[in-house]
């Protein structure tokens, strides 16, 4: 107390407080923060002023004026920016979805071969991944569409199969199905076989918990899904046509015709991801316990068994969580349509939306929020999931 | 009466069982299942191989210098490469536009580059000394006789001057000032003050351009390496300097406009040689920021640790694409008008703040494995926070996400070529251009071939180096 410099040393004391200069350093990044934005902010409102734009949302509203080439909605150019939006949604989804699925059953082939004992598969499976993996996706993109199929032959020398299926530089055309008058009948069959299989799969879990006998609910379950759509069909008269494209001139008629586009960016994007999938799966598969398999076959499960009761379920814990984000990633991926010109959510909204209307923050944050969105739905589902069933213990 | 037991020798292993016809049986036709997948398998490479080397190789156009070279290709059926073209635009692929005169200055930038990382990327090779200063030495000569003096001048900063800074005690100037420590750290300033003004001024001088600015700013960063890395060894300096030095002189080489070299803009830049720029800097800047997102986002401060969340989490969820269309549509609009961005230096800070993100995960992952032991270890000897994370924690988080990182700088390499979208002329934009002269029509598959061959040997090397980095710090670990 007799210290004259002691007010100063406390002072100095509280410089040197933990809490207090984490507080303070706190402040000092919000306050930066918020003098950034509101440089931003402020400098945006003066350009947008200065080009005569007006902020807001009401852009949607009006009409789009431009075609689009693949729509799974009605659309034309008389619809608005807000359906053009939807249209190109539709399409990112699509060709993510078709894309998931083709990469997954690829990739988890591609993985178990890389596995196989024989020698000249495995290595094979390996050349595969090491090339794929190892080539920018946008190039690979732009192999598919610029150097392969953009070379293909005129629709009039087009390369056909069994006078059904064409492929030419227009893209792969293909029969349509023309469902007529009393096809619900198929399709209420076949929601009602897919719902029977489902109850079929958990009571007969239920059944071997209760008695330890075995119900082949799979095959059963198989065979439903297949024969009651079909016999729907039978009884309903056969109520399809398909509409077979013939060349009329110089461009086919009728049949459907998947654009060139859209199957440069799902090859690219499925066999792009697949070489990822499998080193998950791998991975996934190699990480199982030798035990556990010596085990099950020693409690005398046959190899097949061992296969699906042991072998796939402790591999799948660690194979999903990897597997999930190659999956995000490709939705995210989806978005390099852009550069062959599909229409998807970034070609559509960013691309010619943007240019129409000059709305460049809405549209970016608009589009930027969709691909937000999805990606925590699809990680929060995941992060349940992983709840659920991670390894316990350990 | 004792009989002697001799045992017969042992049956040779059936013929099947041993050599070439016991691995075939071993590996190829180990059960009918496996003989049928062998024999699926030789037929895919059968159908895909030949005509692929055919294409590439055997029939393929590799002599001339115009399209008469691969005029006849077209022609019967014969399907072959034309490697002409490729060969005649070849410094386009690989310098882009930059002017034809210049070009040995991306040489020398990457050389430069090549022979200062070379010691940091394979420190094995280089733990003595005397080859470590011995390969620095031939290097210098071999820019000097290369290029000329005064790129041997730089070469000689580059890379030898971090062997001669061991032994420069700037530390014991400071030691009498420093029985009052305000007075010595005023004293330090004041130093850096002067020698970065002196430098600045003597810049000035030399020429009028904006080079005076960053040129202080090397020399303070070195002053300052000077004074914390005393009697630090020369592997230290040498990774000061390629962050600090390094820049420097690629940022003039490149650019020019100053020491007499001529000024090439940005725009002129291009083909494989931007691809490395971007990358090499996307690189170089997403780890540490990645790191630091990582910090932050494990950090008690609530403020800082919510930010580093959304950060992540809003750039993890949304495309590279989108990322750059906004630094290069947005970012003008953010800024006051007239303000002049470079449109390499929007894409760059897009691709290293989108992969800062996904670095800061990968980094997280690594702090997340270290025990809790290490940290109290760390707190109960008196380490600061800085002190601990730099010394105790960072070193073993980051070697074990080795795999990790380089897959996040791999990603980053290959996403490079996303900025061709945004209209910068990379390996990608200047094979486009390249594509649509009227002179080469319909080579397409050539191009992509090659750009694509390019690319692989990087990132397959880069894989490789990795794999190799993993297993040379597990035997350290025990």
């Amino acid at each position: 107390m007799k210290d004259p410099s002691d007010t100063r040393s406390s002072k100095m004391m509280m410089l040197y407080d933990p809490r207090f200069r984490s507080w303070l350093a706190q402040a000092l990044v919000l306050a930066a923060l918020a003098a950034v934005i509101g440089a931003a902010v402020y400098n945006t409102a003066h350009n947008l002023e200065k080009a005569g734009l007006t902020s807001g949302f009401g852009f949607l509203g009006e009409v789009a004026g431009f075609d689009i080439s693949l729509t799974l909605i009605d659309y034309s150019r008389a619809s608005t920016y807000g359906r053009a939006f939807l249209v190109g949604l539709l399409n990112t989804l699509l060709v993510s979805g078709i894309g998931i699925l083709l990469s997954t059953a690829l990739g988890f082939i591609i993985g178990v071969t890389r596995l196989s004992p024989n020698w000249l598969i495995s290595r094979m499976a390996a050349v595969y991944i090491e090339i794929v993996r190892n080539i920018p996706l946008l190039l690979q993109i732009l192999f598919w569409y610029i150097a392969i199929l953009n070379p293909l032959p005129r629709p009039r020398q087009a390369l056909d199969l069994m006078d059904l299926f064409f492929l030419c530089n227009r893209g792969l055309i293909i029969p349509k199905p023309v469902w007529l008058p009393g096809a619900g009948l198929v399709l209420g069959a076949l929601i009602a076989a897919v719902a029977a299989a489902a109850v079929l799969v958990r009571w007969a879990r239920h059944h071997q918990m209760a008695t330890g006998r075995r119900f082949p609910a799979y095959y059963v379950s198989t065979g439903l899904i297949i024969g009651l759509p079909l016999a729907a069909l039978a009884a309903a008269g056969f109520p399809i046509r398909w509409d077979v494209p013939t060349l009329q001139g110089f461009n086919f008629r009728g049949g459907l015709t998947v654009l060139p586009e859209f199957i440069a960016l799902c090859l690219a994007l499925s066999l792009y991801a697949a070489a990822f999938i499998a080193e998950n799966v791998r991975s996934g598969i190699m990480s199982v316990d030798k035990g556990q398999i010596e085990a099950a076959r020693a409690l005398g499960h046959r190899p097949g068994m061992t296969l699906r009761l042991v072998v796939i379920p402790q591999a799948m814990r660690v194979i999903i969580p990897p597997l999930t984000s190659q999956h995000l990633t490709l939705v995210k991926n989806s978005s390099l349509a852009v550069v062959i010109g599909y229409p998807d959510l970034v070609h559509v909204f960013a691309g010619t939306t943007l240019n129409q209307t000059g709305q460049a923050v809405e549209i970016i944050a608009i589009t930027m929020l969709v691909y937000l969105t999805t990606s925590l739905t699809i990680s929060f589902i995941m992060n349940r999931y992983n709840i659920r069933h991670a390894m316990r213990g350990a | 009466m004792t009989v002697q037991w001799t045992p017969k020798p042992d049956l040779p292993p059936p013929p099947l069982d041993t050599g070439f016809a016991g691995w075939l049986k071993k590996n190829l036709f180990s059960s009918f299942w496996n003989g049928l997948l062998t024999v699926a398998g030789l037929l895919i490479i059968l159908a895909t191989v030949p005509p692929f080397l055919r294409w590439a190789l055997i029939n393929a156009a590799w002599v001339g210098d115009s399209r008469e070279a691969c005029i006849h290709l077209g022609e019967d059926g014969i399907s072959g490469a034309c490697w002409v073209f490729i060969k005649v635009r070849l410094g386009m692929f690989m310098y882009g536009f930059y002017p034809d005169a210049e070009r040995w200055r991306v040489n020398l930038a990457m050389v430069l580059l090549a022979l200062a990382a070379l010691p940091i990327l394979m420190p094995q090779a280089f733990e003595k000394l005397r080859t470590a200063l011995g390969f620095a030495l031939a290097g210098t000569i071999a820019v000097f006789v290369l290029f000329g003096p005064g790129p041997g001048a730089a070469a000689a900063l580059l890379l030898v001057l971090p062997f001669g800074l061991p032994h420069v005690r700037l530390k014991a100037i400071f030691e009498k000032v420093d029985a009052q420590p305000s007075a010595g750290l005023a004293a330090r300033a004041a130093a850096l003050a002067l020698a970065g003004g002196i430098v600045y001024a003597a810049a000035r001088g030399f020429e009028g351009n904006a080079l005076p600015g960053p040129l202080a700013g090397v020399f303070i960063a070195l002053l300052l390496g000077l004074m914390l890395l005393d009697r630090a060894p020369a592997a230290a300096w040498q990774w000061v300097f390629l962050f600090t030095v390094y820049p420097f002189i690629a940022y003039v080489l490149l650019m020019g406009d100053a020491y007499g070299l001529a000024y090439v803009e940005t725009h002129l830049w291009g083909g494989m040689f931007l691809t490395l720029v971007i990358a090499v800097i996307g690189i170089a800047t997403s780890l540490p920021i990645g790191i630091l997102l990582a910090l932050g986002r494990r950090s008690t401060m609530p403020v800082t640790k919510t930010l580093c969340v959304c950060f992540i989490e809003l750039i993890r969820g949304v495309p590279l694409i989108s990322v750059l269309f906004m630094a290069s549509i947005m970012l003008p609009l953010f800024l006051p008008e007239g303000a002049h961005f470079d449109k390499l230096l929007r894409a760059l800070i897009g691709v290293s703040l989108f992969y800062a993100a996904y670095m800061a995960e990968v980094v997280r992952g690594g702090l997340q494995a270290i025990p809790r032991g290490q940290y109290e270890a760390a707190e109960s000897l008196g380490c600061g926070y800085w002190r601990m994370m730099g010394l105790i924690i960072l070193p073993q988080a980051l070697r074990l996400v080795i795999p990790g990182i380089v897959n996040t700088f791999l990603g980053l390499f290959k996403d490079t070529t996303l900025v061709a979208v945004i209209g910068l002329m990379d390996m990608l934009g200047i094979v486009k251009t390249a594509l649509a002269d009227t002179e080469w029509l319909g080579f397409p598959k050539e191009a992509y071939v090659f750009a694509a061959a390019v690319f692989w040997v990087f990132c397959f090397g880069m894989s490789r180096y990795s794999m190799h980095l993993e297993k040379r710090f597990q035997v350290k670990r025990h």
